[in-house]
């Protein structure tokens, strides 16, 4: 395990990290770090986030005044306490979510140009996207955004050159070595290859987000009648 | 109880203490850029401190109001007019039902703060009122014909304590307008001075800067550019550079945070700030000294001048201690 850095990000936050890597267990290890610190109810710290091997606290200061030592260091100094018993949790075994996806097309404009890009065709893009099971590491950028683990190396492409001023929500993207889902229209630079009809992100239902950190997923290829059937 | 926006003012948003707790699915806290101002202009009107408020950009708008009803204005410093009378700003102002508020062109500083007795009231989303612009919540900026419910948010002031107060004062009005006789001094509070340089602690990467860069974020100047907004401010003029790019794993970033895109100009994240960023930190701006920054307007000039952590900590302790103190100063006045 790589050692703990507590850092501050600013004087009214601090940033737990667990290492520089991106993987499940370093993912697994900050959701475990994020969830005690939440459960532990620490005086004024108004926010827990977990990223992919960080945890983003932000606290008020005036509640961690002591003798001695700053705001800051009172905290981590209890943070970094909690942190150490911290056991790394076992991943349960929960089924992963599945997310129609239409491939291609009007809802993928993109994938041509991305399995000319890898060298195959555009069936054997969508066999690839379809047959990892991804993690997701984080929410963030957007509402409900997830940053996804797994995608095949072989479907890696570079962010468009320009950015789209639009990407219809539900978008299913890859940019670089990550895929993702635009949980709602915004302008985005990623290789467009597919939408999904599911609402990523809704304020009124609960929870608001569809996916959460640390939850596995599946896209399945659906075709555009479907896809119309369940955008109703 | 409810205002008429007759109309919206160039960029005016309700803003609230801010929405937290909700980082992790990605929801950032929004709420007011200058979060003091609304602090003040709250307290002025006996609203709880966190109690949604205006939040008016560069011009203000044109509103009525239904019912008798209890403002302050804080922040930058606008033409107010209800009628032909000016309505002085860090004040509590009584106005007759169916006044006509009028902001106007803001000449100092960039955001105006408008609280109404009970703050403005509606429907949470997500434990908070903001409008959060950029992630579409809580709604958009306001438009002409919108109608906003005032709320029965209680600080100070019981909203039965607060009729008792616009009665009296009404009473004796002029114009349908009732200006408290005493003000609060915007000195400490409000600060829109360019020359000023603003406070900031070094972040993670600034070692990873090259040394004229490190040498410029504290000794040149930036201007603000022209498209910045809510989640944050473009400084250009000065471009800095990383001695070697960094690859970096996508990491917790907040308001105030200053991220260096490879473009050069550095952007500091303000109150729509995402949760996560993947650029490098180099400093951030000191919580005592964002309000002072939402004041710069585009094209302003900023300096930035390097504390340290406890320093900036130490700041923050003596600004919470002044502001509970006036708090209470303010209590008293409006008993």
């Amino acid at each position: 395990m790589d050692p703990v850095r507590i850092e501050a990000l600013g004087d009214a936050a601090l940033l737990i990290r667990l290492g520089e890597r991106i993987d499940a267990t370093q993912n697994t290890r900050a959701l475990a770090v994020a969830a005690a610190l939440r459960a532990a109810r620490l005086p004024e710290v108004r926010d827990v986030a977990p990223a992919y091997a960080s945890v983003c606290l932000r606290y008020d200061p005036a509640a961690w005044v002591s003798a001695g030592a700053t705001p800051f260091a009172a905290l981590a100094a209890r943070a970094g306490t909690l942190v150490e018993n911290v056991a790394t949790p076992t991943e349960p075994a929960t089924p992963p979510v599945e997310i129609p996806v239409c491939y291609g097309g009007e809802h993928g404009p993109d994938l041509a140009a991305l399995a000319a890009h890898a060298g195959l065709d555009p069936a054997e893009v969508v066999a690839r996207h379809v047959a990892v099971r991804y993690r997701v590491a984080m929410l963030g950028f957007a509402p409900g955004f997830p940053y996804l683990l797994g995608l095949d190396p072989a479907l890696a492409m570079p962010r468009r050159a320009s950015p789209r001023t639009r990407v219809p929500a539900g978008s299913v993207a890859i940019g670089g070595a990550q895929t993702g889902i635009y949980p709602r229209a915004t302008p985005g630079g990623w290789n467009l290859i597919g939408r999904t009809p599911l609402a990523l992100f809704d304020a009124a239902r609960t929870p608001p987000a569809l996916l959460a950190p640390g939850q596995y997923l599946r896209f399945r290829a659906i075709d555009a009648a479907e896809f119309a059937r369940l955008a109703r | 109880m409810s205002i008429e926006v007759l109309a919206p003012g160039l960029l005016t948003t309700v803003q609230d203490g801010g929405r937290f707790g909700h980082a992790a699915i990605g929801v950032g806290t929004a709420g007011a850029m200058d979060a003091v101002a609304l602090r003040l202009a709250n307290a002025l009107v006996g609203n709880a401190a966190d109690a949604a408020g205006l939040e008016c950009t560069l011009r203000g708008p044109r509103l009525r109001f239904a019912h008798d009803v209890l403002i302050a204005l804080t922040g930058a410093a606008a033409d107010a007019r209800c009628g032909d009378r000016a309505v002085p700003a860090w004040r509590p102002v009584a106005l007759r039902a169916g006044s006509e508020l009028a902001i106007g062109t803001i000449r100092r500083g960039a955001r105006a703060y408008l609280a109404v007795g009970g703050g403005i009231g509606g429907a949470r989303v997500l434990g908070s009122r903001s409008r959060d612009l950029n992630a579409e919540l809580g709604g958009a900026a306001l438009r002409a014909g919108e109608v906003l419910p005032i709320g029965t948010d209680d600080g100070a002031l019981s909203p039965a304590a607060r009729a008792s107060l616009l009665g009296r004062w009404l009473r004796q009005a002029r114009d349908g307008v009732a200006a408290a006789p005493w003000s609060i001094d915007p000195g400490p509070w409000f600060d829109a001075d360019p020359a000023r340089p603003l406070r900031a602690v070094v972040g993670t990467h600034f070692a990873h800067l090259d040394a004229a860069s490190r040498r410029a974020l504290f000794d040149a100047a930036f201007r603000i550019g022209a498209d910045s907004n809510r989640v944050g401010l473009r400084l250009e003029g000065t471009r800095l550079a990383l001695e070697e790019p960094l690859e970096l794993v996508s990491e917790g970033v907040v308001p105030g945070t200053v991220q260096l895109p490879p473009s050069g100009d550095p952007i500091v994240l303000m109150a729509e700030a995402p949760t996560v960023g993947g650029y490098p930190r180099i400093a951030h701006v000191i919580e005592v000294d964002r309000p002072r920054l939402a004041q710069r307007r585009p094209g302003e000039r900023v300096r930035f001048v390097e504390v340290s952590l406890g320093e900036a900590q130490t700041r923050y302790l003596e600004r919470e201690r002044a502001l509970a103190a006036l708090d209470r100063t303010i209590r008293e006045r409006l008993q």
